[in-house]
């Protein structure tokens, strides 16, 4: 039996330690939001925060999320008005949309670590997030969207 | 009101109006004539608008949506007839229905073209019932009524009213015999930006994709194919395997049984599956790994081709194919006599009797779709029924596979469609489907067939692989005298002969010829376009250094010659439109302002998919490799539906093309795939995207062409062109990354 905190909400779950955390959310949990791209840590589709830090769920064994914090998108915020949400839909990023939410949860992580992004930062932290629709530019526009948003604390 | 068009109307349970509509295709012969991607009959469509007393509206869309954002845009049709307040818009995802909604597909650009008229009637009958009852409540004259974002008028009288109001009492109205369409000038919903209505789904990972549908009870299973094309299943050992947790089941299954008839969707890599079923995806992932297959070489085998009534036997052969082998067999069948697919004056004379005679060679390899999401499908069958949720494109080419194969009638069989994970062409195959739904009926339970990435990349429906030799005669006064084109494939050839410059020079000659092979192949985001655009447009670049002019020029100038007078029949654009967005691009971009100098700059554009694309990409050197900062695209799809998706559906078709122009291509091995995930098949990322690509369309009042692929095709031409500024060498090879460092893939 592993425990594990998953957006605030504990949870227990018998699965052998070393099965990655993605399917442990998407099969065990039904928190399908995190998505399976490539499954080797290339495309950033899966990416979750595990104690705050940006983490590929699909090589990552859920016994190392044991007893630690994990957020999916589904636990961003409470109703969607994470500033990197919000610039999402401002600026309408996706197409199909597959891969937004490993773009979105990686995007708040860079943007906790650096308040004010330029393009050169954002390329290099977003380097890891394949988008198959190219939609590279909205998300490089949508994240200096929400760097301001969350300057001017404009969270509601 | 078109004659082909027919509309119904009935009171919703509780109050309320509902019209249904149905029609005919509103595609021209023509165009089904000349791709054969779409298919031949054609019957009725149905959809519904439903307004319910509280004046909410809603709208099935009845289209897959795969990012090209027809659950927003095709609504919106909808609701600038009918006048609607799009705050109260609320769309539904159509089910299939075969019979009563016909043939729903997403392909060949066609979504909004060919929804466009019979969406916009069923507004504008909507609205025009609406203002009756207006009319008789209000004993007023029904020239008198009119209406603002959802709210009836009489303005001599004061009154007013909403829709929601109205609804009831017009769902008793006869259907209107006629109704007046808007003029393009009078448009509101239609040419103002829309967010897309399933955005807040997307930002907070609600369920929307085939592999988030889960049941109760749901198995996972996963097929084993042969190591490579050519292969097959000789024996097995699932003994360990079955050991492994979670697994419940391992056998053989075969898709389609000996002389079943293929349609031409009915595209699959293998036929003998080896399946491995379990709780979990992790699990079966595992148990895979475990399995003891020993394969053999298939040799050649036969399959037998339906569909049009022309049944037929195709061998394939079962040569284990190598990329370096299938590009020495394509320059021997380039060098061998080829089928002339038009002819226009006397080309052999002209050649001989040119002063200059430029040749040149381009070659590029199968690509993958790589959808992000890959192939999958839920199945749930038993004896009497079956239910399949998941990603694909055209439901209406699978269900009559399923019906012959499942042995049930058409009617037991529903499939619900979900926003896909992209699709790029690849999921108009639903193989899959029937896959899972044959591994359904085995276990007797619900079934989530999951590809893995490497399944996805290494068993694919690629984009085949293509050549093409271009030839261009020139007298001594260097004008272009006659014009050659000579492609291949494997195991098509990608030549579209009715195209530019087909009709602009007076001695024309376009050939192809194709090499079977057992590689399998399907639509890939304007299919040989892709590849045609990258070789025409980076050879007229070519010719125009040759002939010393410039590039926009000389093919505004083939482009005057073709309007005022043409060469030929059958040419399939319209020069207008064709040099109107080259001018535009060519003014946005201030093509030829001493500001831009600093930028290698390369030009290309092309029509295909009734539309008209240009780009000029503007390329610098970044950490020592070319990189292309920006981009201008003019296009011309006619009139856009929501200008700030289809924008951004430009940008996303200008990076894709830059990523498979610099990146993409797969290669074999012995018939296996070279490249097998994402560390080794590159896709374009963050870093390598243009700072800018700024689009402009061009404003008409042409109904509208379509977008989703026009603008992909162009984008290699102009790299292609962009990178000769920039390094000084021509490429003619895609990718052309390994290029840049002195290598091939091909």
């Amino acid at each position: 039996m592993i425990k594990l905190t998953i957006n605030k909400k504990p949870y227990q779950v018998e699965v052998d330690p070393d099965t990655p955390l993605l399917w442990v959310l998407r099969d065990a949990l039904g928190l399908v939001g995190t998505k399976y791209g490539c499954g080797v840590a290339q495309c950033g589709a899966c990416v979750v925060h595990l104690n705050g830090e940006a983490v590929r769920s699909c090589v990552t064994k859920v016994s190392r999320a044991a007893g630690q914090k994990v957020v999916t998108i589904e636990g961003l915020a409470a109703k969607a008005d994470h500033p990197v949400q919000k610039a999402w839909l401002e600026l309408d990023v996706a197409q199909c949309g597959y891969c937004q939410s490993g773009q979105i949860m990686a995007a708040a992580v860079l943007l906790k670590e650096n308040k004010n992004p330029t393009d050169a930062d954002i390329d290099a932290a977003m380097a890891g997030n394949i988008c198959r629709c190219g939609t590279y530019l909205r998300i490089r526009e949508a994240i200096h969207l929400a760097a301001e948003m969350q300057r001017k604390g404009s969270n509601g | 009101m078109s004659r082909r068009t027919f509309l119904k109307t009935s009171a919703l349970a509780g109050g309320g109006l509902m019209i249904s509509f149905t029609w005919l295709s509103a595609f021209s012969p023509a165009e089904a004539k000349s791709d054969p991607a779409l298919p031949g009959n054609w019957v009725e469509i149905n959809g519904y608008i439903k307004i319910t007393p509280d004046g909410t509206i809603k709208i099935l869309n009845p289209n897959p949506e795969f990012g090209q954002n027809v659950m927003t845009s095709l609504p919106m049709i909808i609701a600038e007839e009918l006048d609607a307040d799009w705050q109260r818009v609320v769309v539904e995802m159509g089910p299939h229905d075969s019979v009563k909604l016909g043939p729903q597909f997403t392909g060949g650009s066609n979504s909004v073209r060919m929804y466009w008229k019979p969406l916009r009637e069923a507004g504008a009958a909507a609205r025009q019932m609406l203002r009756e009852a207006a009319a008789q409540t209000w004993g007023v004259p029904l020239e008198e009524v009119t209406t603002t974002s959802g709210v009836l008028y009489h303005v001599k009288s004061g009154k007013s009213g909403a829709y929601g109001s109205f609804a009831s009492k017009a769902s008793g109205i006869p259907l209107p015999k006629e109704v007046k369409l808007k003029e393009a000038k009078d448009f509101k919903v239609v040419g103002s930006s829309k967010k897309n209505v399933e955005g807040r789904k997307i930002v907070t990972g609600g369920p929307l994709f085939g592999l988030d549908y889960q049941q109760p009870g749901m198995l996972i299973a996963m097929i084993e194919h042969p190591p490579a094309f050519g292969m097959k299943l000789k024996s097995f050992d699932a003994s360990e395997a079955l050991r492994m947790p979670g697994i419940t089941d391992v056998f053989t299954q075969k898709l389609y049984e000996n002389g079943f008839e293929q349609g031409g969707f009915d595209t699959r890599t293998f036929n003998d599956l080896l399946v491995v079923v379990g709780k979990t995806t992790w699990e079966v992932m595992q148990a895979r790994k475990k399995l003891k297959a020993l394969w053999e070489p298939a040799g050649d085998t036969k399959d037998t081709m339906g569909g049009r009534g022309q049944k037929r036997e195709v061998i394939v052969p079962g040569e284990l194919e190598s990329t370096d082998a299938q590009l020495r067999k394509m320059q021997e069948y380039a060098a061998k006599p080829a089928q002339q697919l038009r002819k226009d004056g006397d080309p052999e004379t002209a050649f001989k009797n040119a002063a200059q005679v430029i040749e040149r060679t381009y070659n590029a390899p199968f690509l993958a779709h790589n959808c992000m999401e890959p192939m999958n499908f839920f199945a749930h069958v038993t004896e009497e029924k079956a239910l399949l949720v998941g990603p694909l494109q055209a439901p209406g080419w699978t269900e009559p596979t399923l019906a012959k194969i499942l042995n049930l009638p058409p009617d037991k069989i529903e499939i619900r469609m979900t926003r896909m994970g992209g699709g790029f062409g690849r999921r108009a195959y639903g193989h899959y489907l029937t896959e899972a739904a044959l591994i359904s009926r085995k276990v007797k339970a619900p079934v989530k067939l999951v590809y893995t990435r490497e399944d996805d990349m290494t068993y694919g429906i690629y984009r085949p692989m293509y050549t093409a030799t271009y030839r261009a005669a020139l007298d001594k006064d260097k004008k272009l005298v006659a014009f050659h084109v000579k492609g291949g494939g494997i195991p098509e050839h990608p030549i579209h002969a009715n195209r530019f410059p087909a009709g602009a020079v007076d001695n024309y000659l376009a050939e192809g010829w194709q090499i079977p092979s057992n590689i399998t192949i399907g639509a890939f985001r304007a299919p040989r376009s892709n590849f045609n655009a990258a070789a025409e447009q980076s050879f007229l670049d070519e010719l125009a250094e040759a002939m010393g002019k410039d590039p926009i020029d000389l093919r505004l100038e083939l482009l005057k010659r073709a309007k005022e007078n043409p060469v030929g029949k059958n040419n399939e654009y319209d020069a207008d439109r064709y040099a109107g967005i080259l001018k535009l691009v060519q003014e946005k971009s201030g093509w030829n302002k001493a500001e831009n100098k600093k930028y290698s700059r390369g030009v290309a554009a092309y029509f295909c998919h009734n539309s008209y694309a240009a780009h000029v990409v503007d390329m610098v050197m970044k950490d020592g490799q070319p990189y292309v900062e920006r981009v201008f695209s003019a296009i011309d799809c006619g009139i856009v539906i929501n200008p700030d998706a289809a924008t951004n559906m430009v940008q996303g078709a200008v990076v894709d093309g830059i990523g498979n122009a610099f990146y993409g291509g797969l290669t074999h091995k012995n018939g296996a795939a070279e490249q097998t995930n994402f560390h080794n098949y590159r896709i374009i990322r963050m870093h390598e995207a243009p700072k800018k690509v700024e689009v402009h369309f061009v404003q008409n009042d042409i109904d509208p062409t379509g977008l989703g692929e026009p603008p992909f095709p162009p984008v290699f031409g102009a790299v292609a062109n962009a990178l000769y500024k920039s390094v000084g060498k021509r490429f003619y090879q895609q990718p052309f990354s390994p290029q840049l460092n002195n290598s091939s893939i091909l």
